[in-house]
């Protein structure tokens, strides 16, 4: 018999209403409730639709955290229900806790989104393998542990559109694929058997809102539930493109390429040769700024530049450890 | 109590854009009876960019930068986020990763270096609650701070991902509900502001290529602090600071609304309540004038 003792806290829960077809605005309602330390957040919309309101509405399916269904907003925070521990939910934000749809925007009823936006940049990508098959193979396509390891876990994905309701720039820029696209376009990318390669990536490198726009805030990888930590994911393409020689000449690849050349020449960067590189013309947008800069003394002129110590070590390193080429 | 010492890793940005966070750095170590050694070897980080091109080599020359710390002994403390980031995860690879390490090491044996992975890196935000200690702090303040209300803007490189601060500090911060900049604004006798944003991404690192992005990011998190009744802003990260001092234009028209607030680096917060100068703290270097004082 196990000796673990089932404690109970008392918890209000604030839950976001709201029924398209009759609401107006959306509204919350208070539950407060007994809260064992047994139960995860499913838990808990489960007592409040069997218990409180049988109206309230919410997705679910196989409470095993495989399907991707029932990610939820606790405090902000993207989760899956079914797998999110209450206890830990009441340790990270206390015992007032707001439940709220992944995106309020695409609220349709109570905890239920349209999802769609999600769907449209996951088909986007071409989310399934691409192949030149054999109609009359003569043996298996085996794929050694190695090279299914170069898929790092990206495979894990469940769709449950934590990382993408997440993203801050896709709050912001609808055109922008969104973690979850990405990380699901890496997964195919690093897949032996896909020979898609170029074509997919050409497709992300092209779309104007897409692979450079993500501001590197980690909030995907934080927030997702499979550990398939999307942004790195996302620097992985990056890096692809470069290698596969399909990066072009833009602000953003020129910027990435930039630090190296500066890093070259300084060691420590030289800020403002750095933005002429990346936006070559377009750094007459930067002038009027860059001069009230100058007068409160925050551009230090090329010739007054400090270099890092002992820099001959560095342009060394550059020259022995580079592996890019644009 | 044995004196403080530690490796400094100041970045680029404090080397040229921030001057004022370089000079209240050292005013502050001062006060608080801290020696900083500064890295004048190190070199840029990579910022993240340079990972996006060439993760090798940016591995390679973090780990140079973390190899001085360990030369000198000292734990390598660093005044930027992004810093912070591209350095804790090197040496969170290179202890991690299999094989990595040696790797890495071959290349810096050219140059008579190695990497051992005995230098802790923490950003100085942390470095002084868990070496100082707030109480500590509070008792050294000598103008309490308390008629201001103040908004922390953490930075996203500091918080996230969450498993390097587990590595980095004592109390590892929670990204969601994060204290460290809130504790210390009220050990400064201050009023600390809460926000939506204050968490959030200032959209500093597509300032080039998602111009839009950015100043929106930027202006939420300026209107944010404002909608808080915060007088002025504080935070550890001089790339953010770059963002919600310099480019309030750019966020006021993205966003339809005049935004402005006055943003200090966290040194020169802190340097303020311990009583530094305003010539020591380069108030003047800001854009958003800090008209408060």
């Amino acid at each position: 018999m196990s000796t673990h003792k089932i404690t109970t806290q008392k918890v209000n829960f604030k839950v976001f209403r709201f029924n398209a077809s009759e609401d107006y605005l959306p509204y919350y309602e208070d539950y407060n409730m007994d809260v064992t330390s047994e139960e995860v957040v499913l838990d808990v919309l489960n007592r409040i639709k069997w218990d409180h309101d049988g109206s309230f509405s919410y997705r679910r399916s196989c409470r095993h955290g495989i399907c991707g269904a029932c990610a939820i907003k606790v405090n902000g925070r993207s989760t899956l229900a079914c797998k999110e521990r209450m206890n830990d939910m009441i340790e990270l934000f206390g015992n007032e806790l707001t439940l709220e749809p992944l995106s309020i925007k695409r609220a349709v009823k109570d905890l239920i989104i349209d999802k769609g936006d999600f769907w449209e940049k996951h088909d986007a990508i071409h989310p399934y393998l691409i192949s030149d098959v054999d109609e009359h193979p003569e043996h298996e396509h085996l794929v050694t542990p190695e090279e299914a390891e170069r898929l790092l876990e990206a495979d894990l994905c469940i769709q449950c559109g934590a990382c993408h309701y997440a993203c801050p720039v896709v709050e912001i820029n609808e055109d922008f694929f969104g973690p979850a696209a990405f990380a699901k376009a890496y997964r195919f990318e690093a897949d032996i058997r896909d020979d898609a390669l170029d074509k997919r990536l050409l497709h992300l490198h092209e779309e104007k809102q897409g692979l450079w726009d993500c501001v590197k805030c980690f909030e995907c990888a934080e927030v997702c539930p499979k550990d398939v930590n999307p942004i790195d994911k996302i620097t992985k393409l990056h890096q692809m493109l470069f290698k596969e020689g399909i990066a072009t000449s833009n602000v953003a690849t020129r910027h990435a390429v930039g630090f190296k050349h500066s890093i070259a020449r300084n060691g420590i960067l030289d800020e403002g040769g750095l933005v002429l590189y990346s936006e070559g013309l377009g750094i007459v947008k930067h002038v009027p700024v860059a001069l009230k800069m100058f007068v409160k003394g925050k551009i230090v002129p090329p010739w007054a530049l400090t270099k890092s110590k002992n820099l001959d070590e560095i342009k060394k390193l550059v020259k022995s450890s580079s592996t890019a080429k644009f | 109590m044995k004196k403080l010492k530690y490796a400094l890793f100041t970045g680029c940005t404090a080397k040229q854009s921030t001057p004022e966070q370089y000079m209240s750095t050292f005013a502050v170590a001062e006060k608080l009876g801290i020696e900083l050694i500064e890295l004048v070897e190190a070199s840029c980080c990579g910022a993240s960019h340079l990972q996006d091109y060439d993760d090798f080599l940016s591995l390679v020359l973090n780990a140079r930068n973390i190899a001085y710390a360990e030369k000198h002994g000292l734990t390598m403390v660093t005044i930027c986020n992004t810093c912070q980031l591209n350095t804790a995860m090197t040496k969170h690879r290179l202890d991690n990763e299999h094989g990595l390490k040696e790797k890495v090491n071959a290349k810096l044996k050219e140059i008579g270096l190695e990497y051992k992975g005995t230098s802790n890196i923490i950003h100085f935000l942390y470095a002084i609650i868990d070496d100082i200690g707030l109480d500590k702090i509070k008792e050294m303040v000598v103008t309490p701070l308390s008629q201001f209300n103040i908004a922390p803007f953490y930075g996203c490189h500091n918080i996230r991902p969450s498993e390097l601060q587990n590595e980095s500090h004592k109390k590892a911060e929670n990204p969601y509900n994060p204290t460290s900049l809130d504790d210390l604004i009220k050990a400064c006798g201050g009023v600390s502001v809460d926000y939506k944003e204050k968490n959030k991404c200032c959209g500093f690192h597509v300032e080039l290529q998602a111009p839009r992005t950015a100043s929106i990011l930027t202006g939420n998190a300026i209107a944010g602090a404002m909608d808080g009744n915060a007088d002025w802003m504080v935070t550890p990260c001089p790339l953010c600071h770059l963002k919600l001092d310099t480019q309030t234009h750019h966020a006021s028209v993205a966003i339809g609304r005049e935004v402005k607030l006055p943003v200090l680096h966290m040194q020169q917060m802190l340097g303020l309540a311990l009583g530094c100068s305003h010539e020591q703290l380069g108030l003047k270097h800001h854009l958003t004038k800090v008209d408060f004082i």
